[in-house]
């Protein structure tokens, strides 16, 4: 494609004219001091919406949750200071988790640098260690690369937020705009193509594993290859686990499907990446809340270790055969190679080890006690919405018990269904990033399933919601406490309750109340407090799509997470429910 | 077992580029030991030479963490056996009437020179590796330095191959 003629134009227009020319059709933000140049031009475009965010925190996780729904880059916009400070937390959980995010932000006056002016804030240097890559732009011909190598690099490789800080003279001062510039990035160079000798090796060692797995993360999804990773889990039959970040990698009701693995994992997907001959990780990076104590994690396992990123192989466990490249490629190629292997005559017998599986599952089936004071299932809840939703509803989650919960309660069977802040544990995601995965996803129903904690972090953007248009479905799982550290407290502070009741409960003074609360932002507010009503409740929210809706659900405050691993402890630890360990033959290894 | 490794760097010349490096050391927990940082005979290039004292697994680890910073060209660990290494020395040295002969007689020794002269001191410039460096400022001691400066490591492959080649292909590698 040969490039445009070029155009005179100003910094703040060429800024414009680069992100819609690089086919960036939402953006989040807010305008201030430095940034107001751009929202000039933003005014007169037709092909790019802004949406007016009420925190650029809630701008940041919009812009992941449109990504994660969409797979496209998510751009989010803010002013200089505290406007790009207040990013900080969503692109350092976009970093965290991967996400594809081009955060764009006004700095002062290229001559006021450094001067601690007003509103100053050195953001290329505090998200230095927290994004992909960041620009300082100091000319103003430099925009259109610039934006151009921004989205390249945020979407490319493994994907990741890329921060372009740009100063106010320099979007008002007149240049020159071409489309599409030259890229200069002498040094990325991602290797997308698997090694065939590696993948050769690797096909070897499955079709010889006696105990295999397939631990799958979100790396899977990134690479867009749910479909080749099932092809090659029923040319195997090799058993699958999903990650927190994988959810809907692999149908959930696919027989070889073992759930979760980690800290709240399912036993039969914990133990069985313990008792494994051969991890076959793709995408995933043997995180410390999959391994638990890392020196016990698999012991018996040799480690086939697929990523894009060099830098996760044999990060924390050495991997016996690394392949280095694209999810999809490498599925694709083993696919081929495994074929191959088995037509040569081998394929060891997995029989045994299903019937083990099976034999975990049976014994430690998904479950949940009802609360003895009479109060509402938090589980018995989420469950709910998400067989009425369905499997093609989008369930977004904050972070806490109520995420656990709807990581293991709701069945995902397609992927990019569960969007939530797996690496940086981020509070408050749940209602930005449903508004923004609505946007991206105009006709499909966004839930979020949210606590009564992490929702007081972000509500506000359900105004944004309202006013936009953004008909997104809230469930907060009120249990009236921040409710996992509250089971931490539990079951290792000897049931101190330090700073972790919120009194939002029927129980206490409910402040806030949550259903005047969502009146008061324009959405419909709801309350459900016992289980025949929930039902209904729900079915009522998803009746209505010309606002947001807001649920209360009051639940009990002592149901916990189970299964637990704790945290530093083995695997091998882990417990199904309080005081209960699993337990395994002593002929197993 | 923690073993001394020299890694050269090529990385684009631009601007920001020396605190991404160090910031990378800094928070995946690695001291650097030195480093030094200047021209290549490409202009939009410069090299890095940091040395580092840290067990291979981890030094693995930093490799791959340098080689995904987007403005880092290229990097190879330096072998001491197939490199030259050389740091250069600026020390001033007490050197009146009653010493100054014996410390004249140590800068030959050691194949320095002075580079400045006043009446109670000299300034004695030393190139070489590490352990001769360290070598004259024991010998240097009795005689009283009053400051003390020194460049971190530079070197360079032997032999007639480049690390850098052409710019061109460099730039695409």
């Amino acid at each position: 494609m040969s490039a445009t003629p070029s155009e005179a134009l100003t910094g703040a227009q060429s800024l414009v004219r680069s992100l819609e020319s690089v086919g960036c059709e939402v953006m989040f933000g807010i305008p201030g001091g430095a940034i107001l140049p751009a929202y000039d031009p933003i005014f007169d475009s037709t092909k790019l919406r802004h949406i007016l965010v009420r925190h650029e925190q809630g701008a940041g996780h919009a812009a992941e949750g449109y990504a994660q729904a969409t797979g496209r880059v998510g751009v989010c916009m803010a002013t200089s200071g505290p406007g790009a400070t207040n990013l900080v937390t969503p692109i350092a959980d976009a970093y965290m988790d991967s996400v594809p995010m081009v955060a764009i932000t006004g700095q002062v006056p290229s001559a006021a640098i450094g001067t601690d002016a007003f509103q100053e804030a050195d953001i290329c240097g505090i998200t230095m260690p927290i994004t992909k890559h960041n620009f300082l732009v100091q000319h103003v011909d430099d925009i259109p690369r610039t934006i151009a190598e921004a989205f390249h690099i945020a979407s490319t490789g493994r994907p990741g937020p890329v921060l372009v800080d740009i100063p106010k003279d320099i979007l008002q001062s007149a240049g020159a705009f071409s489309w599409p510039p030259v890229l200069d990035l002498p040094g990325y160079h991602p290797t997308t193509r698997p090694h065939a000798k590696q993948v050769r090796e690797a096909a070897r060692l499955i079709a010889e594993a006696k105990r295999p797995v397939l631990y799958v993360g979100g790396g899977v999804l990134k690479a867009r290859a749910a479909a080749e990773l099932r092809v090659l889990a029923e040319l195997t039959g090799i058993p699958v686990v999903t990650t927190l970040m994988a959810r809907g990698a692999f149908p959930d009701s696919h027989p070889q499907h073992l759930g979760m693995p980690g800290m709240h994992g399912s036993v039969a997907a914990v133990t069985s990446l313990q008792k494994s001959d051969l991890l076959i990780c793709l995408g995933a990076r043997f995180d410390d809340r999959v391994t638990g104590k890392l020196s016990t994690f698999a012991p018996g396992a040799k480690v086939i270790h697929a990523d894009i990123d060099p830098a996760e192989i044999s990060k924390n466990r050495t991997a016996d055969v690394p392949i280095v490249g694209d999810c999809r490629e490498t599925l694709a190629d083993l696919v081929v190679a495994v074929q191959e292997v088995y037509a040569a005559g081998t394929r060891a017998d997995i029989t045994a080890w299903w019937k083990q599986l099976d034999g975990y599952r049976t014994t430690y089936p998904r479950g949940y006690d009802w609360p003895e004071d009479g109060q509402l299932a938090p589980q018995y809840v989420i469950e709910r919405i998400g067989k009425i939703a369905g499997p093609d509803a989008i369930y977004a989650s904050g972070v806490g018990q109520h995420q656990m919960w709807a990581a293991q309660f709701i069945d995902y069977e397609n992927p990019y269904t569960w969007l939530n802040s797996g690496g940086a544990g981020t509070m408050g995601y749940a209602v930005p990033a449903a508004m923004g995965a609505k946007v991206g996803r105009p006709d499909t129903t966004v839930w979020a399933i949210d606590g009564d904690g992490c929702f007081q972090m972000t509500n506000q953007e359900l105004v944004t919601c309202a006013i936009e248009g953004i008909p997104i479905k809230v469930a907060i799982i009120n249990n009236g406490n921040l409710g996992m550290v509250r089971q931490w407290q539990t079951l290792f502070y000897e049931g101190r309750y330090s700073n972790t009741g919120l009194n939002t409960h029927s129980n206490a003074r409910r402040l806030p109340d949550f259903v005047k609360l969502a009146d008061a932002m324009g959405c419909m507010g709801l309350r459900c407090e016992s289980r025949d009503e929930v039902d209904a409740t729900i079915e009522k929210a998803m009746a209505i799509n010309d606002m947001p809706v807001v649920i209360d659900f009051v639940v009990g405050e002592d149901a916990m997470v189970w299964p637990m691993v704790p945290a530093g402890t083995s695997n091998d630890e882990i417990l199904a429910a309080r005081d209960t360990r699993p337990v395994f033959g002593e002929d197993q290894v | 077992m923690s073993t001394r490794h020299t890694l050269s760097v090529l990385v684009e010349d631009k601007p920001g580029v020396l605190a991404r490096v160090a910031a990378l050391f800094s928070r995946r927990g690695f001291n650097i030991e030195s480093l030094a940082v200047g021209p290549t005979e490409h202009s939009t290039v410069s090299r890095m030479t940091i040395v580092v004292t840290v067990d291979d697994l981890p030094l693995e680890q930093v490799t791959k963490q340098l080689n995904k910073l987007i403005n880092v060209l290229k990097i190879v660990e330096l072998d001491p056996e197939a490199s030259v290494q050389r740091e250069l020395l600026l020390v001033k040295v007490k050197a009146d009437l009653t010493n100054r002969s014996h410390v004249l007689e140590t800068v030959q020794l050691f194949r320095a020179k002075v580079v400045d002269v006043a009446t109670d001191a000299v300034t004695i410039e030393a190139t070489g590796t590490a352990d001769k460096l360290a070598a004259l400022i024991k010998v240097l001691e009795p005689f009283g330095i009053r400051e003390l400066v020194q460049s971190g490591m530079v070197a360079v492959g032997r032999g007639s191959r480049s690390m850098t080649g052409t710019e061109a292909r460099l730039r695409s590698a």
